[in-house]
């Protein structure tokens, strides 16, 4: 009986070898590609001293672009958060025709180059775009300016929310919220007392990765952006800027800014993913 | 309406599901159909005279060359580290794990600028390839080091929970009929994560051939060697050739359509085969 325990025991697990070579694989391989980016980042920032490092974070243009990430993602994460609420009530609390061809057309934005994202916006309202000469005859600028870098970024980060919701709501079903409508609750009353308590962990994930990839996004903004100094610079564009004008210790600072925002983001990603599994609602888990 | 929908007793769906479709109409769907429409009025056969110039053709076969390869290179150390994390227990593999999604968090502009200064000549890294004449930054080799980065988490993250997902019992049986560990890997357990193994490449392919951000400050951008399709988009655009660039991107659409389709198709193959 001892023996047949110890065949198993050998069979359906590698050698130590094996196993210690298989964590070190994995470990280099992790360690080159994310950890070792990772410090030359605050090493470079930091590699003439703090005193130029706070004094590349406290130049104006540096302080512009930080304001404009800011507001930029102050207006675009909570038009997608509404989107995506709607979209998932609609999607998961009712059947009907053309569904499936819906929740394809919401992923639609995570298929498409970055560049492209901010190209279809310049088509549409830049000097040449479809209504760039009704918009010039009116005096308003989108197109190399805040609303075009505010519409790009609602483009690249508009299914984040939604698909986070959508199959979360849709595995709750709707029979709490029927039960509540019955019992003579509103249509408001059932969506804050029953339906968010039991999405609060999905919603805050889902804010989560919508954030930081409106504060971080490059491609499309970069495009519809015009790179104007203090006025259309958002972090990421700034640090281009920087590291083109070969100050890499000030583009490294502001960068730095950016990586610790991301850490920030791996935290609280982790601390909602283990609240919600404490609390027994399921994450979707993807990018 | 009754036909559109089945009754329920909920309400809202008139104003959500409006709000919804109002929202990705002017959103994504008519900012979209610009795009079509514009590649339209070249016509076919312009269309084809830009996409087969010889400076946009060198951009996508770099584009979807080094994509590529940055893929298959996440599927295999991808599959390795999900293995890893999955199967073993080491000091500090949570953070380990949250780690591999740093590629997700990090803006793309901070990722290029870094892996520019470790891969160039002098750098950390870039100075032992140097040692071997190897360079790594402003060369292809160094898009396809960012592109590795870049879709370094997709792996990963499908191939995990699948991978957790197998049954011990399976293996189990398998190694009591006398399977080696080898074999149990390669006739059990690579057949269960396979589809999932797939679908993650196929993430990391499709994320790499649109990805700028990073490419930009490592590739050198040298037309016909590093220039990848996006930036010659970019380009197109600063010379206000709308036409040009928005060419560009429906054929990089069109093959990105194409490739994932026929991945898709792989993957409903091989899964009816494993059926069988």
């Amino acid at each position: 009986m001892s023996q047949v325990s110890i065949t198993r025991k050998i069979s359906t697990h590698e050698s130590t070898g094996v196993t210690l070579l298989l964590i070190g694989v994995a470990l280099a391989y992790l360690l080159v590609f994310l950890g070792m980016p990772l410090i030359v980042v605050f090493t470079q920032a930091l590699s003439k001293g703090w005193g130029l490092y706070w004094k590349a974070l406290q130049e104006p243009d540096a302080w512009s672009a930080i304001k404009l990430t800011f507001l930029v993602a102050a207006i675009a994460v909570p038009a997608n958060l509404v989107f995506g609420i709607a979209a998932a009530w609609a999607i998961a609390k009712f059947e009907f025709k053309g569904k499936s061809l819906l929740i394809t057309l919401i992923d639609l934005p995570f298929a498409i180059s970055p560049v492209v994202s901010g190209l279809v916006y310049v088509l549409l309202f830049g000097a040449q775009g479809w209504f760039g000469p009704w918009l010039q005859a009116h005096d308003i600028k989108l197109i190399f300016a805040v609303p075009g870098i505010v519409l790009a970024t609602i483009f690249v980060t508009f299914p984040f929310i939604a698909r986070e919701l959508i199959p979360l709501m849709q595995a709750q079903g709707k029979e709490e919220e029927e039960a509540a409508v019955s019992l003579g609750a509103s249509g408001w009353q059932t969506f804050w007392r029953v339906t968010l308590p039991n999405i609060k962990w999905g919603l805050l994930y889902g804010v989560i990765l919508c954030n930081t990839r409106a504060m971080g996004e490059f491609g499309a903004v970069s495009v519809v952006s015009g790179h104007i100094r203090g006025m259309t610079n958002t972090m990421p564009l700034h640090v281009e800027i920087l590291y083109n004008e070969y100050n890499f210790v000030a583009a490294f600072s502001v960068a730095s800014l950016l990586a610790l925002l991301a850490l920030v983001t791996l935290v609280m990603k982790s601390l909602v993913e283990w609240q919600a599994k404490r609390s027994g609602e399921p994450l979707h888990h993807g990018a | 309406m009754s036909q559109f929908r089945a009754l329920s007793v909920l309400p809202g769906f008139n104003l959500a599901l409006g709000f919804t479709l109002l929202y990705l109409s002017l959103i994504v769907l008519i900012p979209l159909s610009a795009l079509f429409v514009k590649s339209a009025t070249l016509g076919l056969g312009g269309f084809w005279h830009v996409v087969t110039g010889d400076r946009v053709l060198a951009s996508l076969r770099v584009t979807f060359f080094t994509s590529f390869v940055a893929a298959v290179i996440n599927a295999f150390f991808g599959l390795i580290v999900a293995w890893v994390l999955v199967r073993y227990t080491f000091p500090g593999k949570r953070i380990v794990d949250a780690l591999v999604d740093l590629p997700f968090a990090l803006p793309t502009a901070v990722a290029g600028i870094t892996l520019a200064t470790l891969y160039a000549p002098n750098g950390w890294l870039g100075q032992y390839f140097a040692a071997h004449d190897i360079k790594v930054a402003y060369t292809p080799l160094g898009i396809v080091v960012v592109l590795t980065f870049i879709g370094l988490p997709f792996v990963v993250r499908t191939v995990q929970p699948v991978l957790a997902d197998v049954e011990a019992e399976v293996e189990e049986a398998a190694a009591s009929l006398g399977a080696g560990r080898l074999d149990v890997f390669r006739r059990v357990i690579f057949p269960a994560i396979y589809p999932a193994l797939l679908t993650g490449f196929a993430l990391a392919f499709a994320r790499a051939i649109g990805e700028y951000g990073s490419v930009i400050f490592i590739a050198g951008n040298m037309p016909y060697i590093s220039e990848i399709a996006p930036l010659l988009i970019v380009a197109k655009l600063e010379q206000y050739d709308y036409a040009g660039a928005t060419t560009i991107a429906v054929a990089m659409l069109l093959i990105s359509f194409v490739l994932l389709l026929s991945i898709n198709a792989l993957q409903w193959w091989s899964s009816r085969r494993g059926n069988r």
